[in-house]
Formats: C-alpha cells, sequence, structure tokens
C-alpha cells in the first residue's frame, strides 16, 4: 500500500481526547487529596474512570467508527456481568459488622 | 452472502464487517476486563469488610503513579500514530510508533517495579495481609499485562517491518494495548487514590 501521506492527521485528531484523558486524571488525582469520605471518593472517581474508559473505548480503540451492531453484542453484555457483580457488597458489608447471617 | 474459499469451501461473510484477528482480540478483551472486573470487585469486597485497611501510599508514590499514568495514556497515542502510519503505508514511520509505545511501555514497568521494591522496603509484601495480597495481585496481573504487550509489540514491529504481518495486525495488538491502559484507568483510583495515607 502506498504511503497516503495523511499518516499525522489522526494524532492531531485525537490530542483533544488524549488531553481530556489527562486532565480526567488530573482531576481524581486533585479529589483524592480532598476531605472525602471513601465511599464518596470512590463514587466520583469510579464515575471518572468509566468516562476515561468510554472514551478510550469509543476514540482510540475506534469502537465508534465500527457497525453498530459489533457495540451492541459487545458492551451490554459485558456492562450487565459487571453489574452483576455487585451482589456481594451485602456479604461484604454483614463481615463488616461480624453478623454470621445476613438480614 | 456466502462466496466460494479455497477448494470450493462456502464462507461466510465476516460478521461485523471486520477481520476474524479482529474480533478474536475484542472477545479477548472483553473476555479480560470482565476478569480485572472480578478482581477489583474482590479487592473492593475485601476493603469494604476491613475497618483497620492499610492506607500506606505517601506523596512520593502517588506522583509516581501520576508519572506512570501519563506515560501509559502517552503510549496509547503513539499507538494511534503506529496504527495510522501503518494503514497508511508508511511502515519505518510505523516502526518508530511502535518503537515509542514499546519505550513507553518499558517505563512505566520499570517505574512500577521501583515502586513495589519501595513497598517492599516499608514492609509491605504479597504475604503482609490483606492489602498487600490484594495490591500486588491486581498490580502484578496488571504489569504483566504490560510487559506481554511490550512483548507482542516488539514481535508485531519486527513482522510487520519485514512484511509477514499485515496493518491489520498493528491495529489488533494496538487494540490490546489501549484495553491495558483502559485498565489502568480503573487501578489508580480503586487501589491508589483510595489508600492514601492521612
Amino acid at each position: 500500500m502506498a504511503a497516503s501521506g495523511k499518516s499525522g492527521n489522526v494524532i492531531a485528531k485525537y490530542l483533544p481526547v488524549y488531553f481530556v484523558l489527562l486532565a480526567i486524571a488530573g482531576i481524581e488525582f486533585f479529589l483524592a487529596y480532598q476531605n472525602f469520605s471513601t465511599a464518596g471518593l470512590v463514587g466520583m472517581l469510579l464515575f471518572l474512570a468509566i468516562c476515561s474508559a468510554a472514551l478510550g473505548l469509543l476514540y482510540f480503540m475506534h469502537l465508534a467508527h465500527e457497525k453498530r451492531s459489533l457495540f451492541f453484542s459487545l458492551i451490554p453484555a459485558t456492562i450487565f456481568v459487571l453489574l452483576m457483580m455487585n451482589m456481594i457488597w451485602s456479604d461484604s458489608i454483614r463481615l463488616l459488622h461480624m453478623r454470621p447471617f445476613a438480614h | 452472502m456466502a462466496m466460494h474459499g479455497h477448494g470450493g469451501a462456502l464462507m461466510e461473510e465476516s460478521p461485523y464487517s471486520i477481520p476474524s484477528r479482529k474480533l478474536t482480540m475484542w472477545l479477548f478483551i472483553i473476555s479480560d476486563a470482565v476478569t480485572f472486573g472480578a478482581i477489583l470487585f474482590a479487592y473492593g469486597y475485601l476493603r469494604v469488610a476491613t475497618p483497620d485497611w492499610q492506607t500506606p501510599f505517601k506523596s512520593a508514590s502517588i506522583i509516581n503513579v501520576a508519572i506512570m499514568t501519563f506515560v501509559l495514556i502517552t503510549s496509547s497515542l503513539t499507538m494511534l500514530g503506529a496504527v495510522d502510519a501503518s494503514k497508511a503505508g508508511d511502515k519505518p514511520k510505523a516502526f518508530r510508533f511502535l518503537a515509542s509505545t514499546m519505550v513507553l511501555g518499558l517505563i512505566f514497568a520499570g517505574l512500577h517495579i521501583r515502586e513495589w521494591f519501595g513497598l517492599f522496603d516499608a514492609g509491605i509484601k504479597l504475604s503482609s495481609g490483606l492489602f498487600g495480597q490484594t495490591f500486588f495481585s491486581i498490580t502484578g496481573l496488571h504489569l504483566l499485562h504490560v510487559i506481554t504487550g511490550v512483548v507482542a509489540l516488539a514481535v508485531v514491529a519486527r513482522k510487520y517491518s519485514s512484511g509477514s504481518l499485515t496493518p491489520g495486525h498493528v491495529e489488533t495488538i494496538g487494540l490490546y494495548w489501549h484495553f491495558v491502559d483502559l485498565v489502568w484507568m480503573f487501578v489508580v483510583p480503586l487501589v491508589y487514590l483510595t489508600n492514601i495515607a492521612r
């Protein structure tokens, strides 16, 4: 395949995404040093991490430019599995309070 | 629409209009994402259930992690450059971008290992309680992915330069590398930033 001479454009095109990812990371580090409760901090950091992941998936991994069917085949099922893992928290809190059985 | 392949065998069109290698990499990424999700959830479970959880990370560690994050995000950008250059047919440029990505990956690994030795000196090891076990498991698994990725990048770079691999292969390994960066976006806040020494 002959060089098209357009290969510099992608870096320039995705530089805004790069800087947004760096900015999100910077915000996370800033928030970590504020006096939030652990639960509140985790919630905020997780939200920012999901935003970073979405940007990386859609733009760096070009999922936004693939067929919609690929996106819908991969992502909803993955999110579902990850959400289902949240069932562990009741047992974790039970363990924290040393209760023998879940309420 | 069915097509005839070698020896008259009937072949289906590629699903999702992407090559099989790319689809396979996506499926691997999904399975690996769920694996990391499970290990991070297990870490969260133990952390919530442990009232006296260790929080050992002082400013020097956090600055190190910030540098590591910058290095890894930048390596994703150079990987984009490699994929783009390979699609444009510019082999020398693609090789340079791949080499840059590998160097950044090795810098990340070096900083990570240096951090580990710092923790060893502070008495925190894989065997030293729940924090040590979860921290070194999670970061060790991620570091293994980084090192494996660097090796894979080296193989792809060499073979693409010699002509035995195609731009599609560069794109496929690029997906893996971006995934490694993506996982780090979750490891940093959950494992490091919630365990800052106050």
